[in-house]
């Protein structure tokens, strides 16, 4: 074990390292960084996507803050994320608790739960379509059935608001749950037997000890849905269009209809770059709270 | 902890309540998918119909490329795979178990690109494809995906079970880093194999925000592409969109039941950090 060899070896593990990393690098450095600065370019351009755009400095941004659309879609955008994500959480955990419990037929409902994670966006969003169509959807025709009014799940804004949200939550649930189940199987039976022991009751077992035990995974979840919400772009796409009159236009249909349907490229671009800092900020915490985490566990 | 059957059943029906919310809209696709026009239209459909039509699924076929677009689905979807569960574990192994300069920044970079929406760079993205001469093609689709952050986060976390003294054993004993990967690291990773090849093939499966960028001839389209040209010519035939739809949804579903233990394993795994 002479020095020279040990060195030579070392060198030998990092080229293999490069070697090992390269495809990856590459394709990440191509297809997500360099897209990633020659948006930021975009954003201070006027362009068509035709021929070269025009420097406008920082033309879109200032278009950005009297524009609106644009305001319309960041509030839509911020109040699909302060439902969904506390929705989907409360109902992912409720659904967690109901199969950690005994229960028959346990795995049945689990397949069921999680089913919805294995169908498109599209598809999720054409079938949301056919249960709340609201001249001939099944949805209103049980309403009307059992007398209750029939809502206008298309033509009124907020009820097709209400329509992507629940169309989402059916399609996160399952998500959240199977997060919350692996966190339950994690923890540890004996804490709840000796809370029985001490006269806890279920809903102050729950509230004092499950779920400040799950922390972790509901930091997590909270993250992975503000995120995910940020992003929806499927559901609002096919199911609504971001209609009628705006009421469910979101930063990303925005995005892509200016971009891509009105051409006006650099203003999409501009679009984006607030989105990316949007999700800056939220990696930016998710880093801190880990590394503290980290440090006090 | 002994549970009454009195509460045991509450929670039956709790859950049977909620498995019903959850399925009904699946089961709701497949009867329209098999209805007839005329019971469609008539509103003389029932909750629980007495007969059932393969027509809708006959016209749709009729009428678009549809195995095409299946065809090009599984191309890319099983080619995206391959590629991704390839680069991920060679990163993943890098990452786990060979000391290097840049090892930390490195990682933390591509743990960045992790919450990055597309909608962030698809303008620029377009234009990469465009001027590389791919746009429109297979492999504007694949590449872009291709280099999944997640999937390598996911091999480091499960490449670092692996114990370290194996992988010295093996090199005092004269194996070379390429010989330790696929004697001995490949071996013993083939539930994260699974587990990444999967989940790769759901992503692709089912991804419509890209695809609808990069594809443009209708002979190329995804399944989820073409459900939705489909529904913009089909206007409000819910019995062929739903047969069209049935077909996208199905290969999919039941590969996520049989296979389920990878799926859950993909998802969970990912909340731990």
């Amino acid at each position: 074990m002479s020095r020279p060899t040990a060195s030579r070896q070392r060198r030998a593990e990092a080229a293999t390292a490069y070697a090992f990393l390269a495809p990856n690098v590459l394709v990440l450095a191509l297809f997500v960084l360099l897209p990633l600065g020659w948006a930021v370019g975009l954003s201070f351009q006027r362009t068509d996507g035709f021929g070269a755009g025009r420097w406008i400095g920082f033309g879109n941004y200032l278009r950005l803050v009297g524009d609106p659309l644009f305001w319309r879609s960041t509030l839509n955008t911020v109040a699909f994320t302060v439902i969904v994500t506390p929705l989907s959480m409360a109902l992912g955990l409720g659904a967690a608790l109901l199969l950690n419990a005994a229960l028959p037929a346990r795995p049945v409902f689990r397949s069921v739960l999680i089913m919805p994670m294995a169908v498109s966006g599209v598809a999720t969003a054409l079938i949301g379509l056919l249960v709340f169509d609201q001249n001939n959807g099944i949805l209103n025709g049980l309403l009307g059935a059992v007398g209750l009014p029939r809502i206008d799940w298309q033509s009124g804004g907020a009820a097709a608001f209400a329509s992507v949200v629940l169309i989402t939550l059916w399609w996160r649930v399952g998500f959240n749950m199977l997060i919350y189940l692996a966190g339950l199987q994690g923890l540890d039976p004996g804490l709840q037997e000796a809370a029985l022991l001490d006269g806890a009751g279920w809903w102050q077992r729950l509230w004092y000890l499950t779920v400040p035990l799950l922390g972790p995974a509901s930091f997590f979840l909270l993250i992975i849905n503000v995120i995910y919400s940020f992003s929806v772009f499927d559901i609002v796409f096919v199911l609504t269009g971001g209609g009628p009159q705006n009421a469910t236009s979101v930063l990303v249909t925005y995005a892509y209809d200016t971009a891509f349907v009105s051409r006006d490229q650099g203003y999409g671009a501009a679009l984006g770059v607030v989105l990316l800092i949007i999700s800056l900020v939220f990696t930016a915490v998710q880093w801190r709270t880990s590394r503290n985490r980290d440090q006090t566990g | 902890m002994r549970t009454p059957p009195a509460l045991t059943a509450v929670r039956f029906v709790g859950a049977l309540l909620v498995a019903v919310v959850i399925a009904f809209p699946l089961y709701w696709m497949v009867v329209v998918a098999l209805s007839s026009r005329s019971d469609l239209l008539g509103g003389t459909l029932r909750l629980w119909p007495e007969r059932l039509t393969l027509d809708n699924v006959r016209n749709v076929l009729d009428s678009f490329p549809v195995l095409t677009w299946f065809g090009n689905s599984v191309a890319i979807a099983l080619t995206t795979a391959v590629i991704t569960v390839t680069f991920n574990l060679l990163a993943g192994y890098a990452f786990a178990h060979l000391r290097f300069r840049g090892s930390t920044p490195l990682f933390l970079l591509m743990l960045g690109t992790l919450t990055l929406p597309l909608q962030v760079i698809m303008v620029a993205l377009f234009r990469l494809v465009t001027s590389l001469g791919l746009y429109g093609s297979y492999w504007a689709v694949i590449l872009p995906t291709a280099a999944s952050a997640f999937g390598v986060f996911l091999s480091r976390q499960f490449l670092l079970a692996i114990p370290r003294d194996l992988i010295e054993a093996a090199r005092i004993d004269g194996a070379g880093h390429r010989q330790v990967f696929t004697r001995i690291v490949l071996p013993m990773s083939k539930p994260l194999i699974a587990v990444l090849f999967f989940m790769s093939l759901l992503a692709s499966w089912n991804d419509f925000a890209w695809p609808l960028i990069a594809l443009k001839d209708n002979s190329l389209f995804t399944l989820p592409i073409g459900l939705l040209y489909l529904q913009s010519q089909n206007g409000p035939d819910y019995g062929g969109t739903m047969a069209f739809a049935l077909i996208n949804v199905a290969p999919m579903v039941i590969v996520f039941l049989v296979f389920q233990r990878f799926f859950v394993q993909g998802f969970a795994r990912s909340g731990l950090r």
